[in-house]
């Protein structure tokens, strides 16, 4: 038995020497690099449509923004940049509504050989699917609880 | 000068969020599935709780273009359908926000699939 955890212990250390670094420090500075700039990018579509739209409420300015980065994003993703953005940004090409619109377009074109209705259609949620759920089911919560406050 | 403390501000935010998402995957190793679901809630949350407004008072895009921005538009569809419109409001008021992500994610990830080629996994 002590012979057993020893050697445990052994086969760990050899297992984090051996294990590819995450370099911390890079990752969430580029993390943080590539999240800022394409908020800073939503903003500024935000703001041009604002200035083509002066009526348009707050609500409307959020919805024709988020159409555009999602466009620009399904652009992006089937001439491959946004893979490449991807690599670098890590979670900050995640978290912003462009890692999503990616989640769908980049499964939908991966699996374009198997067919259009069993390879695209079904297949395009395999990651965006979970937060649609999610998302749903949470508005509905918030809604009926909302009914009785 | 404003408009360069607003990106500036926005900048910050949104880098911000997207630095505790990078920890998650460095620390936890969770896939992109569960921290889209992860931020999606807390926007939901903060958005029922009533401070998601107050937040994008000040950070603006830097809080609603990240995903937590979706939670909050199904959260605050869902309120307001829920005050305007009763129990049917409530069950169709959040999807009818989100509309235009879903909506527009859906559409164009469709026509970019049949148009391009497909990719092959590296």
């Amino acid at each position: 038995m002590k012979a057993d955890k020893k050697e445990q212990k052994e086969y760990k250390k050899l297992l984090s020497e051996n294990m590819p670094k995450t370099k911390h420090v890079s990752t969430i500075l580029r993390a943080f690099f590539t999240g800022g700039i394409i908020c800073c990018f939503g903003q500024g579509i935000k703001m041009l449509i604002g200035f083509i739209l002066p009526q348009a409420e707050e609500q409307e300015l959020g919805g024709y923004t988020t159409i555009c980065m999602i466009l620009i994003t399904g652009i992006l993703t089937a001439f491959g940049v946004y893979d490449k953005i991807g690599n670098f940004g890590g979670a900050g090409s995640i978290v912003p509504i462009t890692g999503f619109a990616n989640s769908i377009v980049s499964q939908a074109m991966e699996h374009k050989r198997e067919g259009v209705v069993f390879g695209i259609c079904s297949n395009m949620f395999a990651i965006a699917g979970p937060v649609i759920v999610f998302g749903i089911t949470a508005s509905v919560i918030v809604g009926i609880v909302y009914l009785f406050i | 000068m404003d408009y360069f403390i607003q990106f500036l501000i926005v900048f910050a935010v949104g880098g911000g969020i997207c630095v505790i998402g990078q920890l998650l995957i460095n620390f936890t190793k969770m896939t992109s599935a569960r921290i889209l679901v992860i931020f999606l809630l807390i926007g939901v949350i903060l958005e029922a709780v009533g401070l998601f407004d107050t937040i994008k008072e000040v950070a603006q895009a830097g809080i609603s273009i990240p995903i937590t921005g979706f939670g909050s538009t199904l959260a605050k569809g869902a309120i307001k359908g829920a005050q305007e419109r009763g129990l049917l409001g409530a069950i169709v008021g959040g999807t009818e926000a989100a509309g235009a992500g879903l909506s527009g994610a859906i559409f164009i990830g469709f026509l970019a699939a049949l148009a391009g080629k497909p990719k092959t996994k590296d």
